[in-house]
């Protein structure tokens, strides 16, 4: 047993804490030193420059043009990235229907459509809830009918995030009415540009329009965009949800939010002392802390069995949950340190006294943590049956 | 990073596994309560031949000079079946007289532990002091034959069986350690049941001890990083504690029967049992890392990895335990259940050497807690 990153490992943490340094654009250091919200189009900006560099696709292969990086490698070239708050690359095309596509697609849809993934030139949307198919997937309705050359689709999808800025959605969709629940889907790519089809974003209660619904009506898509074969793309679906889970614990995110706790306390004052002075909100502070470490260690735990060419340990299943729970527990703590500044929504600068103008809304929208990719009930569930063996 | 067991570290552990299922169910720990030492000096000398008990300490006095995770790892498997032999008191106390001790010293009281002929305690704790070793009221006052030891100290773990008694005790400026011989004129040990069916010893002293008797290191900083020690070797124990609850009460889950239904297909108790499954391997986390961090010498980081663990067994083993009574319902609740037993061991473990908020605040305190 060893806690020491390897010297390839340290030099690669230390190369990325470089790019960042001298790479991030001068006018996005601002709200990188805040945390704050980055627009659609800074995002794509720091998806062009990671492209230049080679890292925007670190878990592809280097044939389809990936960094070709190891595990622990991609887990440091995340966490950096995570914790210098840089613009968060949408995962919809690099880390779902990409790898999708590099594993079951074929070689011409390789062509048409990795390029523009890596490239930032074409973005990718998820669609896969319905408003009546939630934690439980299989049961959506949304068609594609085959009507020879190519298929109809018809229907609704939701939580289909940044639908507004993409160009493209992967879907799952009913190809097969009479088949049980599973067996009927396939995985399709659909160009939004279709007629038909209606995009339509909503506010969450973070006040910022990260979700849209999307609707589909006698959608014409070729028959060319199945990825996989036709009704067996949960196979597809399921094969994503394996990667990288020592992403999915938001280490990066919990860590830095635990920094800019660290940051209120430091100049907040509550009459003659500050908060980082109070024995109360530095317990708070310090056990927020521990449960970081915790989470922390216990992602290594899983990289290392990972960096070993293993299938993933009990210990991984954990992650998200913890992860998601943390990054909570951390935006709470901030808005409790920040007192009655905390209330701000969206204020004119001046109006709060120091520059964390975004955490109510961050504090809002991150209820989502628990929820997205697999709700926490969901994972339990997965836990309780395949781990325990209760059912 | 590597967290994978080598060879040596697998037949450790397989034969700590060995021993738990054949010699020392809980049923072995059950009957000992009753016992007035509580543990078998023969199980002892057997633990000494199997090198246990020297695992951490080096080849001069007979010990395997391992690293402590080894130790770790085998304190695991031995909190599995509530194992009562006081391995936990003695290594503190050897690792006392092993950072403050003298060669002739350490040979004199250590090889005879590492061997399994007798046993060792640590007397820190004062009725004022709480966690904190520096508070001492025990004194050693200087005399012509060495020192008289003048003081009480309480909750000394073992202190009623132990061959030796490592004393703290304020000796001039600073604070010394001296190895007492309980059966000498003028200590007084009065045993103490504890919660968990084991013993502890309050310990009056007024007592002459020669003067190579008194450990010549720095006392403070021995007993900091003996007492660091005990933390993670309680926080070892503790994740054994946790994944035999855990292992029992999911066992329970899916055998009894409510409502013509196996009680483990209610979500409600799924998710409870998935929890506790989440809290064990945090703790183990923390606790693998104290355990490779507890001879670092960089002391903060030794401190943060210690204290956090400290915490994080605080926080999980509270929650394992209690919900472990809370699923087994009215029968958890009965002496004749093992599952009290482990819920009673937890509380000890988190009280000893530091609970939660002792460590809560000593991490706080570590220079760069601020740094942002």
């Amino acid at each position: 047993m060893d806690l020491a990153l390897s010297p390839k490992h340290t030099a690669f943490r230390d190369e990325v804490r470089a790019f960042i340094a001298d790479a991030l654009p001068a006018h996005l250091r601002p709200k990188a030193a805040i945390d704050a919200h980055f627009e659609h189009h800074e995002v794509m900006e720091w998806h062009r420059i990671l492209y230049k560099k080679g890292w925007a696709a670190p878990n592809w292969p280097v044939e389809h043009g990936g960094a070709g990086l190891d595990v622990t490698s991609r887990f440091i070239l995340h966490d950096e990235l995570e914790l210098a708050s840089t613009p968060p690359l949408s995962p919809f095309g690099l880390m779902m229907v990409g790898p999708a596509i590099i594993q079951f697609g074929t070689p011409d849809q390789q062509r048409r459509f990795l390029p523009k993934i890596l490239a930032g030139e074409e973005v990718w949307c998820q669609g896969y809830s319905e408003p009546n198919a939630g934690s439980d997937l299989a049961s959506l309705k949304t068609s594609a009918e085959d009507a020879g050359s190519h298929f109809v689709v018809n229907g609704q999808k939701t939580w289909t995030t940044y639908a507004q800025h993409a160009n493209w959605v992967f879907c799952l969709v009913r190809t097969n009415p009479r088949a049980k629940k599973q067996s009927g889907i396939s995985f399709l790519l659909i160009d939004l540009k279709t007629p038909g089809v209606t995009v339509k974003p909503f506010l969450t209660i973070g006040g910022t329009k990260a979700f849209s619904e999307t609707w589909f009506d006698n959608v014409k898509v070729p028959k060319q965009n199945v990825v996989g074969e036709v009704d067996a793309g949960w196979t597809v679906a399921k094969a994503l949800l394996g990667h990288e889970r020592t992403q999915t614990a938001a280490v990066g995110v919990i860590g830095r939010t635990l920094r800019k706790c660290k940051r209120i306390a430091a100049r907040t004052r509550a009459g003659d002392h500050l908060l980082i002075d109070d024995p109360v909100f530095r317990g708070k502070l310090a056990r927020l802390e521990v449960r970081y470490r915790s989470l922390q260690m216990t992602n290594w735990r899983s990289l290392a069995v990972a960096q070993l060419g293993h299938a993933p340990g009990p210990e991984s299943s954990i992650l998200k949950i913890r992860g998601s729970e943390l990054v909570q527990q951390a935006y709470e703590l901030a808005m409790e340190l920040m007192g009655h500044d905390a209330l701000a929504w969206f204020p004119e600068p001046g109006v709060v006294a120091d520059l964390e103008e975004s955490v109510a809304s961050q504090f809002c929208y991150f209820r989502a943590t628990t929820i997205y990719a697999g709700s926490n009930e969901i994972q339990r569930n997965i836990i309780a049956k395949h781990i325990l063996g209760l059912g | 990073m590597n967290f994978s067991l080598t060879e040596d570290q697998r037949m450790l552990t397989d034969a700590a596994i060995g021993f738990t299922r054949k010699q020392s169910p809980v049923s072995r720990m059950r009957k000992l309560r009753d016992d007035p030492i509580g543990w078998s000096p023969e199980v002892w000398r057997q633990m000494g031949e199997l090198g246990w008990l020297g695992l951490p300490f080096p080849e001069a006095v007979g010990g395997l000079g391992g690293k402590f995770v080894d130790l770790a790892l085998v304190l695991e498997q031995l909190g599995q079946t509530l194992v009562p032999e006081p391995i936990v008191p003695s290594l503190v106390a050897g690792m006392a007289i092993l950072a403050a001790g003298d060669a002739a010293q350490q040979r004199a009281y250590l090889t005879p532990m590492v061997a399994g002929r007798s046993s060792l305690a640590l007397a820190w704790a004062e009725v004022d002091g709480r966690y904190d070793p520096g508070n001492v009221m025990t004194r050693a006052e200087r005399t012509s034959a060495g020192f008289r030891l003048i003081g009480r100290k309480r909750f000394v773990l073992d202190g009623h069986a132990a061959a030796e008694l490592v004393v703290s005790a304020c000796d001039g400026e600073r604070i010394s350690l001296f190895v007492v011989d309980p059966k000498a004129p003028g200590v007084r040990i009065q045993p103490v049941r504890t919660l968990d069916g084991r013993r502890a010893a309050l310990v009056d002293l007024e007592v002459e001890v020669a003067a190579d008797r008194r450990l010549e290191g720095n006392g403070k900083a021995a007993l900091e990083h003996a007492l660091d020690v005990g933390a993670a070797a309680a926080c070892a124990e503790g994740v054994g504690v946790m994944r035999a609850v855990l292992a029992m009460t999911t066992e329970y889950l899916r055998t009894r029967e409510q409502f013509g239904v196996k009680i483990g297909s209610f979500q409600v108790l799924q998710h409870r049992a998935a929890d506790m499954f989440i809290e064990t391997e945090l703790a183990y986390s923390t606790s693998i890392e104290a355990a490779l961090r507890i001879d670092d010498d960089n002391l903060a980081e030794r401190t943060a990895a210690v204290t956090s663990a400290k915490i994080q067994l605080a926080e999980s083993g509270r929650y394992v335990t209690q919900q472990a009574i809370q699923l087994h319902g009215g029968i958890g609740i009965t002496d004749e259940h093992d599952v009290g037993l482990y819920f009673k061991r937890m509380v000890a473990l988190n009280t000893m050497f530091g609970d939660a908020e002792h460590q809560v605040t000593r991490f706080a305190a570590r220079p760069g807690f601020v740094a942002v």
